[in-house]
């Protein structure tokens, strides 16, 4: 530990350089699953980071008391634990949200994400640590999540954000905004299951480009062959 | 009654795919299907866990957790423990069955062994032990479901495990290669089991 990162680097290490769907490829079942539109993804992405919040505090808290050979299932009930809180105060305060995510939000439990983390992180990380990895862990992922519900969502329907306003109840009931003209057909199958596999794909190497493209100083020579070799 | 259980089974299996329609176990989808025969090990183990786990916990919900008087009254209500009870059964349920298979069936052991840890947090296993209490289905029912969407997890893991050697050898763009350019082939794989909607109606005429 002569190397400790600064808090606002734990912070932002989980939003691009280590954004757990995109990079680490983590938690991929409820990022295909749920991001058909803008709006699931931002409930999925909240109720995950709550979920990830809390257990990295707890499992930080309890590192020093669990023993190492039982720590997966000591994991597993605390993370079980939280995520029966969530389905309980989605269903009385969202139940809009509820229905959309359906059997994702009990598969919480088994999100790669926060098991990842609490073995990765904040089995060996502090308290405050350990928060802010599941603040900026959670981030990454809500964000991606809505951006891919986002390219779906505009593609698929040709609205964005429809469904808001189960979420968040001071919006006018059916909100949504029309983005491509009525005109257009929209192109349905990004909804369904193989638009999700293909924009995941293309995002994942989008993001893999991002983080690894040469810095501008240099001639950028690998990127625009990269660029030039997509026929 | 027969054609009902066969219309779960290849519901399942065809057009509820939990792989490729559904989105569930795409870490192990992803993971495990470089090779043939660690991609049959794999949807072995996994078949075998979820219609054991299928088996233990309908019970458990029906006569424990939700139980329900000769009116159809509920005796008591504890849904809300779904989940944590869910998820240890099914982690000692593992644990059991590595132990058990290591000291009984050490050939059998040495095929599934690797790929049982990984299980756990295996999301087809939860999935299905949920859906089949969401979707009301009797013991019976809950079991041909389970084992067809075992099944239908081992049909998309030998058919993507084909597709992938072909992607391996293709020259691809820098930033796709690897997962990336392996998701588009999903994408593809995918879309091939879209032509099988409302086939299972067709034949069973449900």
């Amino acid at each position: 530990m002569s190397n400790k990162p600064s808090k606002f680097k734990i912070l932002t290490n989980g939003i691009l350089n280590e954004n757990p769907v995109l990079r680490l490829v983590l938690g991929t079942c409820p990022t295909l699953a749920t991001s058909t539109m803008a709006s699931n993804g931002i409930g999925m992405g909240l109720a995950a980071t709550f979920v990830l919040l809390c257990s990295n505090v707890v499992i930080s808290a309890l590192r020093k008391v669990i023993p190492d050979q039982v720590r997966i299932p000591c994991y597993i009930t605390v993370i079980a634990g939280f995520v029966s809180v969530v389905q309980m105060l989605v269903k009385a305060l969202v139940p809009a949200l509820d229905s959309a995510l359906g059997v994702y939000l009990p598969l919480i439990v088994v999100n790669c994400i926060i098991l990842g983390r609490a073995e990765m992180f904040a089995s060996k990380n502090g308290i405050l640590d350990s928060a802010l990895d599941g603040i900026g862990m959670g981030i990454g992922f809500t964000v991606t999540l809505t951006l891919m519900g986002t390219i779906r969502e505009i593609l698929g329907s040709g609205t964005w954000m429809s469904g808001l306003d189960g979420l968040f109840p001071f919006l006018p009931e059916g909100f949504a905004i029309q983005v491509l003209p009525a005109s257009i057909d929209p192109f349905t199958i990004m909804t369904s299951a193989p638009g999700g596999f293909f924009v995941f794909g293309v995002m994942m190497a989008a993001a893999t480009w991002l983080t690894t493209r040469p810095k501008k100083e240099k001639p950028s020579t690998s990127a625009e062959a990269a660029e030039g070799g997509n026929v | 009654m027969a054609m009902h259980l066969a219309s779960i089974f290849f519901t399942m299996i065809l057009v509820d795919n939990y792989v490729l329609v559904k989105f569930l176990g795409i870490c192990p989808f992803l993971g495990v299907s470089k090779k043939l025969d660690s991609a049959v090990g794999m949807s072995l183990a996994v078949t075998f866990v979820m219609v054991l786990a299928t088996a233990a916990t309908w019970p458990i919900q029906t006569f424990l957790l939700t139980p329900v008087d000769a009116a159809g009254n509920l005796k008591w209500d504890m849904g809300y423990l779904q989940t944590i009870v869910f998820i240890l059964i099914i982690a000692i349920l593992v644990q059991l069955l590595e132990n058990i298979l290591k000291k009984f069936i050490p050939a059998l052991y040495r095929a599934l062994g690797v790929y049982l840890p990984l299980i756990t947090t295996n999301c087809t296993i939860l999935g299905v032990t949920v859906l089949n209490i969401d979707n009301g289905y009797n013991f019976v029912e809950s079991i041909v479901c389970a084992a067809g969407a075992g099944l239908g997890f081992l049909v998309a893991m030998v058919l993507f495990s084909g597709v992938r050697r072909k992607v391996e050898q293709a020259v691809t763009p820098v930033c796709f290669r690897g997962l990336p350019i392996t998701l588009v082939a999903a994408a593809i794989t995918s879309l091939s089991f879209m032509g099988f909607g409302g086939i299972i109606e067709s034949i069973f005429g449900a």
